[in-house]
């Protein structure tokens, strides 16, 4: 059954998925201020593009997100949160110190929490969407 | 009704509907998690449980096949092991303190201290965060650590020998 010719899911994946990617940004960027953080918004970013592959099928959800992209966007993630440690082991402190971040160690600790949540949504959501190709494109 | 949900999962021979009554399961964990005030993780079973685990499983039983192969093996064994450690953990549940006890002992170690002295350290508001993000960054390096070490396994499961494989 297309979802072309099927109105409702039509319509429905309309509305839902440019929400459910919203959300999964507030949740990515707000993790500081309300629940949530970089593993819950990886997961909600995957669960959108997963429905998008589900009602258009994974051809389509590719041109989006292609298996190459989220492969190398889930190393680049956990590499990210490791130059964030290793930063802080250039600039003089421990590693994963944050308050060598910037010149002062309040501010310091706001952007190492902040890139490496985003360290940690870019790996979650790609490995999620990843897993999800490689079982639908499994063929025995 | 989490007993009951999965006893049903036990009683069903359909692994469709085995998978379905999973993810209600973990939506009404989810809801379990709210109401102890633990949102984030909530967050996670909703969306990880609920949503995509249940598609993934879909999708394995899309390259196996829809019914439980039945088995003609002795279930004494497993039952009583699952009652033994069941009655162990129920016994060992009246010496925990009971809950929201300020006096617990996970809330005297380094609770307070992460309560009274983060803001000022760390400078923003959601506790969890600062805990999960600086203090136990280290932790969350290997989780992350973890998730990118599963997807290379599946990968080299599913992905790499698809379409040449011999047989």
């Amino acid at each position: 059954m297309s979802v072309q010719k099927n109105p409702i899911l039509r319509e429905t994946s309309h509305l839902l998925i440019p929400a459910i990617l919203l959300f999964a940004l507030y949740v990515q960027f707000h993790g500081e201020y309300g629940p949530g953080g970089g593993f819950q918004a990886g997961v909600i970013f995957a669960s959108a593009i997963i429905l998008y592959a589900l009602l258009h099928g994974t051809k389509k959800a590719e041109k989006v997100i292609s298996l190459n992209l989220a492969k190398a966007l889930a190393a680049i993630g956990l590499l990210l949160y490791e130059g964030i440690g290793l930063l802080g082991i250039i600039l003089g402190g421990n590693f994963l110190d944050y308050n060598v971040l910037s010149h002062d160690s309040v501010h310091g600790q706001h952007w190492g929490i902040l890139l490496i949540e985003l360290g940690v949504g870019m790996t979650v959501a790609s490995v999620i969407i990843c897993i999800f190709y490689a079982f639908s494109k499994f063929k025995r | 009704m989490l007993a009951m949900t999965a006893i049903a999962i036990i009683a069903m021979r359909n692994m469709l509907s085995v998978i379905m009554l999973g993810g209600i399961y973990s939506l009404i964990s989810a809801t379990l998690f709210v109401v102890l005030d633990a949102v984030d993780v909530a967050f996670t079973e909703a969306a990880v449980g609920a949503g995509v685990s249940t598609v993934l499983f879909l999708s394995a039983l899309a390259i196996t096949g829809k019914h439980q192969a039945l088995t003609r093996k002795n279930h004494i064994v497993p039952i009583f092991v699952v009652l033994v450690t069941g009655a162990g953990l129920l016994y060992s549940t009246t010496d925990m303190p009971s809950f929201g006890d300020p006096q617990a002992p996970v809330h005297t170690h380094v609770a307070p201290r992460y309560i009274e002295q983060s803001y000022d350290e760390i400078g923003i508001p959601n506790i969890v965060t600062s805990v999960l993000a600086s203090y136990r960054g280290y932790d969350t390096l290997g989780e992350v650590a973890v998730v990118f070490t599963a997807l290379i396994a599946v990968l080299l499961l599913l992905g790499l020998n698809r379409g040449s494989r011999k047989d």
